[in-house]
């Protein structure tokens, strides 16, 4: 929990401390009443959100606004969700999205 | 039916609500985000006379208001089409669609991105998403970061980051290539940091904003500028290193760094690598104009103002009947300026439905202008002349409708 900014000069102590628990690829966590999942995760060390469809490598947040969507998420079984947009809720199911089938390239490699 | 939909609930998209909705309008603002207040959420800085601007408390007071007059504000609603049958608005979201006599778009600004070898590790991210992660959702991006970019945000989100307790190594130069442009050369950067160097506590700096007119002299400090950096506010500038690479397995472990000269040429033997678990790049704003494109608008590029902005006049109506602009959509400036151009929008729309006089919209659209002269910080030093190429352009376009 040390991640979070609890006490702030200007802005001031967070005093809601309502904790939620949700899972992110079946590992159970928890998070501060009002944290996006991007924010929960986070605050838990955990950067990866997702694995690029083609390459597979590991990607994160890169706006936190919901313009680049590089932090898409499977959300309680609804793919493409944004991590960055979508507040934690109780119970919630979130899954990193991976790589997909490419049978255009498996065909092509197997010919050139 | 709304008299009024608004597409952003930033500054610009709530003071026109609120303009609307104080004379009887019935408005409704849609926003993607889950707290209104759009990207002034975030600010947070003190002003020439000390007093704090707090982005999160502005927005609440301006929502409050909102919601006070009944409008309805609708968060976490994404748009994703628009239509104009006949004299209506048609607005698509993820969830419903609604209907408005007009149709006013203070969708914001988005950030350019600079891509440096690495840049898609996790733990590089733009330079607002540590900005709203540090002040709006209270995490830390990090333990200690880079911050590629040196331009007006990155001075002020960096300063922020150091409030919240945040360790920077160091503001840094992205690697020249063609993408990242006048951010990889030290003298433009130094310029334009002359420009609002009245805000550094640095004295040196201070003293090159009111001396350093010249260009020979700007060269000879910039040849002076030691490689190392210099702490401006207590934040470590290296306008003469640059940031060659990203590197890490699976997420941001580090920077390669290079040291430049005074012309921004790589300094041989001068390579070398610092540990960072997260980096950010700060390539500047541009106007987020897509659903003005969506229906027909006129653009022009104007760099003064950021990039593409939908063609408009001093009153923010566009070439599209009944479609209005406001805030960064318009061209980069601070939240100041777009809650008057949100007012001048809303007065606009107000007068197209017989309520106010012309005159009330003309007062609103010369305080913009009074507000733009007194903001403490410009995005761009010739955003007066960008207005000014926009209502030229305007001209040029009214003038072919009605010879046509």
């Amino acid at each position: 929990m040390s991640r979070r900014i609890l006490q702030h000069p200007i802005l001031g102590n967070i005093k809601n401390n309502k904790i939620l628990t949700f899972s992110f690829n079946g590992q159970a966590l928890t998070a501060r009443k009002g944290e996006t999942i991007a924010a929960a995760l986070l605050a838990e060390n955990i950067r990866t959100l997702r694995f690029h469809e083609e390459s597979g490598r590991p990607r994160g947040f890169y706006c936190n606004i919901g313009h680049c969507y590089e932090c898409r998420v499977t959300v309680n079984g609804k793919p493409n969700v944004r991590a960055c947009l979508t507040l934690v809720e109780e119970g919630m199911e979130v899954v990193s999205l991976g790589t997909l089938d490419n049978p255009l390239k498996e065909w092509r490699n197997e010919r050139v | 039916m709304y008299d009024v939909i608004i597409i952003g609930a930033g500054p610009a998209g709530l003071s026109a609500g609120i303009t609307c909705a104080s004379s009887g309008l019935h408005v409704l603002i849609l926003d993607e985000f889950m707290y209104a207040g759009g990207r002034l959420l975030g600010q947070l800085y003190q002003e020439p006379d000390g007093t704090w601007w707090n982005g999160i408390e502005e927005s609440k007071r301006l929502a409050d208001k909102a919601y006070t007059l009944g409008i309805d504000i609708h968060l976490q609603t994404t748009v994703i089409n628009l239509e104009k049958q006949n004299e209506t608005w048609i607005v698509y979201t993820e969830k419903t669609t609604y209907q408005g006599k007009k149709l006013l778009l203070a969708t914001g600004a988005c950030e350019s991105p600079i891509p440096i070898p690495g840049w898609t590790l996790p733990g590089v991210m733009s330079i607002g998403a540590a900005q709203v992660m540090t002040n709006v959702h209270r995490v830390k991006p990090g333990e200690k970061g880079i911050i590629i970019g040196i331009n007006v945000l990155s001075l002020a989100i960096a300063m922020e980051l150091k409030l919240a307790g945040i360790e920077l190594y160091s503001l840094a130069l992205p690697l020249a290539s063609e993408i990242s442009g006048d951010h990889a050369k030290p003298k433009p950067v130094f310029t334009n940091l002359l420009s609002f160097s009245h805000m550094a506590q640095n004295p040196l700096l201070r003293w090159g904003g009111k001396t350093l007119r010249f260009s020979w002299l700007q060269n000879l400090v910039l040849r002076m500028y030691p490689k190392k950096g210099l702490s401006v506010a207590g934040l470590p500038l290296q306008i003469k290193t640059a940031v060659t690479e990203i590197i890490g397995e699976d997420k941001v472990e580090g920077v390669k760094l290079v040291h430049l000269d005074a012309n921004g040429g790589a300094i041989p033997g001068s390579e070398h690598e610092v540990k960072v678990d997260f980096v950010c790049i700060a390539g500047g704003l541009y106007p987020l104009v897509e659903l003005a494109a969506l229906v027909g608008c006129v653009f022009n590029y104007i760099d003064e103002l950021g990039g593409y902005v939908p063609l408009h006049n001093e009153y923010m109506e566009t070439t599209v009947e009944g479609l209005y602009v406001a805030g960064n959509i318009t061209g980069i400036e601070g939240a100041k300026v777009a809650i008057a151009q949100g007012t001048v929008a809303g007065k606009a729309i107000l007068h197209s439905f017989g309520l106010i006089s012309e005159k009330e919209v003309e007062d609103a659209a010369r305080f913009v202008h009074e507000v733009r002269k007194n903001a403490p910080i410009q995005f761009h030093p010739n955003i007066e002349m960008g207005k000014r190429r926009v209502m030229e352009e305007w001209g040029k376009v009214m003038k072919k409708k009605i010879t046509n």
